[in-house]
């Protein structure tokens, strides 16, 4: 027999326990004011270095909090939270790369 | 087993995978999901890659030497400006209102993804079809939603855009409604192509993330998963619709807010 040893089976056949959601609802929560927060800036801020900076930052909070919490990699072993994290790390580097790129196509047309 | 009990012990050698343990504490299936979304991010980065670097090779907006805006393929468009429809309020300018409550809806479908894996954890059939059906539910809207998204899009504003272009040697003033391919009355035809292919590649995520999970829900329902004894499956595809989710906040930031 397989061990499924990642469920955590803590209810005899027949009972069901009690749902422990609280965590769930938090996330829910602090996503939903984030978001809420992106539209206040997206209407109260002009548009330049700070706005665009704000918004990243909101955005890999977000990530982090689906990432972290419904997607659970906060509690996964640390080999497999590199394993993700680690090419991401590289995208960034692209992103930036082509940003720059794209600034010198600009001066060059 | 137990009548096994006189072998050896297996000595395991913690840096290498001897079998019978699961690398990276996590079984097959969800280690295989974790890295299909690993090369799916890779996709969506490349896509969203490429909008920042044509972005940035193009002409901005910039009011001191175009004026106030108007939709022009002279420079890129400000985002709040295109997306400003809802249904049903047909020329009352609501900029972000409707992609706004389009992210809420996928927001919140990713909650009840969670629950219904939560609830698949303590044996909870009854938990996990209600939830599940609420996921598909909100799956369902908002491809409705992007529906009608790109259909104004595509169909364009009342006015439209007049454009100069040369025909034959000579400067011809033409009025182009929505985009397509080719044509783009809110910008650049590629600031178009870019909407279609990073929305449309998303949208293709959620339709085939609703499909699966209408399979997770009719499996459930069957009682497949209560007589497997576990509901790792409902886990599984719940990898796959939170990074359909992930994939919109970034979206959401990228193409609609900066």
């Amino acid at each position: 027999m397989a061990d499924h040893s990642s469920h955590h089976h803590n209810t005899e056949p027949g009972v069901i326990a009690e749902p422990q959601t609280k965590a769930i609802w938090k996330t829910f929560i602090i996503l939903s004011v984030l978001t809420a927060f992106e539209f206040l800036i997206a209407f109260t801020l002009h548009a330049g270095f700070l706005k665009t900076s704000i918004f990243v930052l909101m955005t890999i909070v977000k990530a982090f909090y689906i990432v972290g919490e419904f997607m659970h990699l906060k509690h996964e072993v640390k080999s497999l939270i590199w394993a993700i994290i680690l090419p991401c790390i590289f995208v960034v580097w692209l992103l930036l790369a082509l940003l720059m790129e794209g600034g010198f196509i600009f001066v060059a047309r | 087993m137990a009548a096994t009990a006189t072998t050896e012990a297996p000595v395991f050698d913690k840096k290498t995978w001897m079998g019978g343990v699961e690398p990276m504490k996590v079984s097959y299936g969800k280690l295989m999901m974790w890295f299909f979304l690993i090369s799916d991010t890779f996709t969506f980065s490349a896509l969203l890659v490429t909008y920042g670097l044509i972005r940035f090779s193009f002409q901005a907006y910039d009011p001191a030497i175009h004026g106030e805006f108007h939709f022009s393929n002279l420079y890129w468009p400000i985002p709040e400006k295109v997306y400003e429809a809802v249904p049903f309020l047909h020329g009352i300018e609501l900029p972000l209102v409707f992609v706004g409550i389009m992210t809420f809806i996928l927001i919140f479908s990713s909650v009840t993804m969670v629950l219904a894996v939560e609830a698949g954890h303590r044996m909870d059939k009854a938990a996990v079809e209600k939830y599940m059906l609420w996921t598909i539910l909100g799956g369902l809207t908002f491809l409705g939603s992007q529906a009608w998204e790109w259909a104004h899009f595509i169909h364009g504003t009342d006015e439209g855009t007049v454009i100069r272009e040369i025909v034959n040697g000579q400067w011809v003033e033409r009025t182009i409604f929505g985009a397509n391919l080719t044509e783009n009355q809110y910008g650049p035809p590629a600031f178009a192509d870019l909407f279609f292919f990073i929305t449309g590649f998303h949208g293709t995520h959620v339709l085939s993330g609703v499909v699966l999970n209408i399979l997770i829900f009719y499996r459930t329902a069957f009682g497949l998963y209560q007589r497997r004894g576990h509901y790792e499956m409902v886990e599984k595809v719940g990898l796959y619709w939170h990074f359909v989710d992930l994939v919109w906040v970034f979206v959401f930031t990228f193409f609609y807010l900066v």
